[in-house]
């Protein structure tokens, strides 16, 4: 395999792979051999054996056994399963939107020079170095119905009885929402950076040209920032698809499977349940989703992003 | 240069509505913080009132010494600092040595490769987290450290691609100069790269060190028997344990992330680096 690259060359570039190069093909593949390694053992492998697994009863104890597509045929009609499906996307579209536009908002704020800016922008990042674990503790607490903190503060700004948070369906989602909302520094910080990176003559001669903040905005930072969106974009997808210690915390996936993420359920079924082939399908399902969503959003990336503009 | 242009743009009184919002907002985003430090020093019987109690009198400071002391969370922070420092080594020696070889070698299935790595950071890790955890407990590993330190020893592609990124800043003449007078290129990557690189080797250790120590899921399904908890575990034990102490939950949830709170404090500039370093360039 090693020797094969040589072997296509076209003949009159082949004298030049010299001892030298083909020196420098053993250094590289020795570098990277860590990675190769790592690559094969952790994710090829596991990737394909999930696939294998996906078509097995297995619980780990007892020998596997093949039942074809079936855990895919049970997963289709297992409203759990449906469900976190839609939880997922039921935070994904409001999370990811919602963090990319605060963020952009506190950005643009916080892009401005004045003195303690510094301190400013360290608070806003302050909440996104709390561990998951005990950001949901946190919220677990300010989200109690009759001695938390939110709902005191909506009673004395609004004299409105706040709801219960936590134990009430109808609720949990808004109040996921908001946990990741206090998170919004991490988005803050990149955007801040992209906003940095804007050259100020292209401000100073539009602004020659007639255009105003707004139209700047518009046509000048969001094209050149749009690749720190992009970034941010597609962390979001891959994060939203990822979630699971918070609501682990903070709610277990309840009540009554209101946050059952996808990823709770996966862990559920193979860890409290034991049914590796089951949760393989899942995690099957999963990658696939992940697949679709990268390809789809560097597909659409050619149409909206400009990366002509990185000033770094 | 740019601070002039900037301040005749804007007219002062809108310099003074941008404070005025972020003053508000700054208090907003402060006040759960404060609750929680509030909260973790109030004696039992101020946990539970309504309205709220503000300032906690006395200031019980002996909640932390009695919420770390119900659990074991110094054997838990042994653990989880074993654990970190063995991922910082295994995620800086490693991916150094990959990113090296991204950055400097030619070889014609490189940018193929380098596709598949980042690839790699778009799968969630719940999709190879079954058989994983079935490949380490044929190789009897649960319930030791290693599925939660080995890996880190053969590069993660978030800090390959940060090195990698870093390393095409330095520029090449360094090294050929080293070539020259006969060095290896291992020798080259530990003498030349390395030094150049302490920004990113920094961030590399930041961050991993900042992710093995959050780390939640893969402890939980790996770590079965408490001496070996970690501190996120140890914490979500607690909560399971002491339902409604709030103010004792608090103050283990303050100890915890504490040492986190401190080192990006400490090593804030390289933070903001290693951040940008990554992202921007996404």
């Amino acid at each position: 395999m090693r020797v094969a690259p040589r072997a296509s060359y076209p003949a009159r570039v082949r004298r030049r792979v010299s001892a030298l190069e083909r020196r420098e093909h053993w250094w590289f593949l020795a570098f990277i051999s860590p990675w190769i390694v790592g690559f094969l053992a952790y994710f090829l492998y596991p990737v394909i054996a999930s696939l294998v697994l996906s078509f097995t009863r297995y619980n780990i104890v007892q020998p596997a056994r093949w039942i074809g597509l079936d855990n895919y045929r049970t997963l289709l009609s297992d409203p759990v399963f449906w469900k976190s499906m839609q939880v997922t996307y039921e935070y994904a579209i409001v999370a990811i939107p919602l963090l990319m536009g605060a963020g952009l908002l506190l950005a643009v704020l916080l892009n401005v020079r004045v003195a303690g800016m510094r301190v400013i922008r360290t608070v806003f990042y302050l909440p996104s170095l709390i561990p998951q674990v005990s950001l949901a503790l946190l919220f677990v607490w300010l989200l109690t119905p009759e001695f938390g903190l939110l709902n005191y503060a909506l009673y004395m700004l609004l004299h409105v009885q706040g709801p219960d948070w936590l134990g009430d369906p109808r609720w949990t989602m808004p109040a996921v929402w908001l946990m990741s909302l206090w998170g919004v520094g991490s988005t803050m910080v990149l955007l801040l950076a992209g906003l940095q990176g804007v050259p100020k003559e292209l401000y100073e001669a539009s602004a020659i040209d007639g255009a105003g903040p707004w139209r700047q905005f518009r046509a000048i930072t969001i094209p050149m920032i749009s690749p720190v969106l992009f970034f941010l974009l597609i962390t979001g997808v891959i994060g939203a698809l990822q979630t699971f210690t918070n609501i682990y915390v903070l709610t277990g996936g309840g009540p009554d499977y209101a946050t059952e993420f996808y990823n709770l359920y996966l862990y559920q079924n193979a860890f409290l349940f034991h049914k590796m082939g089951y949760a393989s399908a899942q995690a099957w399902i999963l990658f696939l989703m992940a697949i679709f969503w990268t390809v789809l959003l560097f597909r659409s990336a050619g149409r909206w992003v400009y990366y002509g503009g990185l000033n770094l | 240069m740019s601070a002039p242009i900037a301040r005749r743009r804007r007219p002062p009184s809108r310099i003074w509505a941008v404070y005025a919002a972020l003053v508000v907002l700054c208090a907003v985003f402060l006040t759960p913080l404060y609750w929680l430090i509030a909260s973790a020093l109030k004696p039992s019987y101020e946990v539970f009132v309504f309205p709220p109690v503000w300032w906690p009198a006395p200031a019980k400071w002996v909640n932390f010494v009695t919420a770390l002391t119900q659990l074991p969370f110094a054997r838990y922070a042994l653990n989880t600092m074993l654990i970190a420092l063995l991922c910082v080594v295994g995620n800086v020696a490693s991916s150094a040595v990959v990113a090296f070889g991204f950055s400097r070698f030619r070889f014609r299935g490189r940018g193929v490769l380098f596709v598949v790595l980042l690839a790699t950071l778009m799968i969630p890790y719940q999709v190879v987290l079954v058989p994983q955890f079935i490949l380490f407990h044929a190789l009897g590993w649960v319930n030791t450290f290693l599925p939660l330190t080995v890996p880190a020893f053969f590069g993660s592609a978030f800090y390959i691609f940060l090195f990698r990124q870093f390393f095409l800043t330095i520029p090449r003449e360094l090294e050929d100069a080293a070539v020259i007078d006969g060095a290896s290129w291992f020798q080259v990557f530990t003498r030349v790269i390395l030094p150049l690189a302490k920004p990113a080797v920094t961030a590399v250790a930041i961050f991993s060190f900042q992710g093995a120590w959050n780390d939640f899921l893969a402890p939980l399904i790996y770590l079965d028997s408490p001496g070996r908890f970690t501190l996120q575990l140890g914490l979500s034990l607690f909560q399971g344990s002491f339902r409604s102490e709030w103010n004792l939950m608090m103050a283990a949830s303050l100890a915890v992330m504490f040492p986190l709170v401190v080192l990006f404090f400490v090593l804030q500039r390289y933070f903001v680096q290693g951040i940008t370093l990554t992202g921007v360039k996404g």
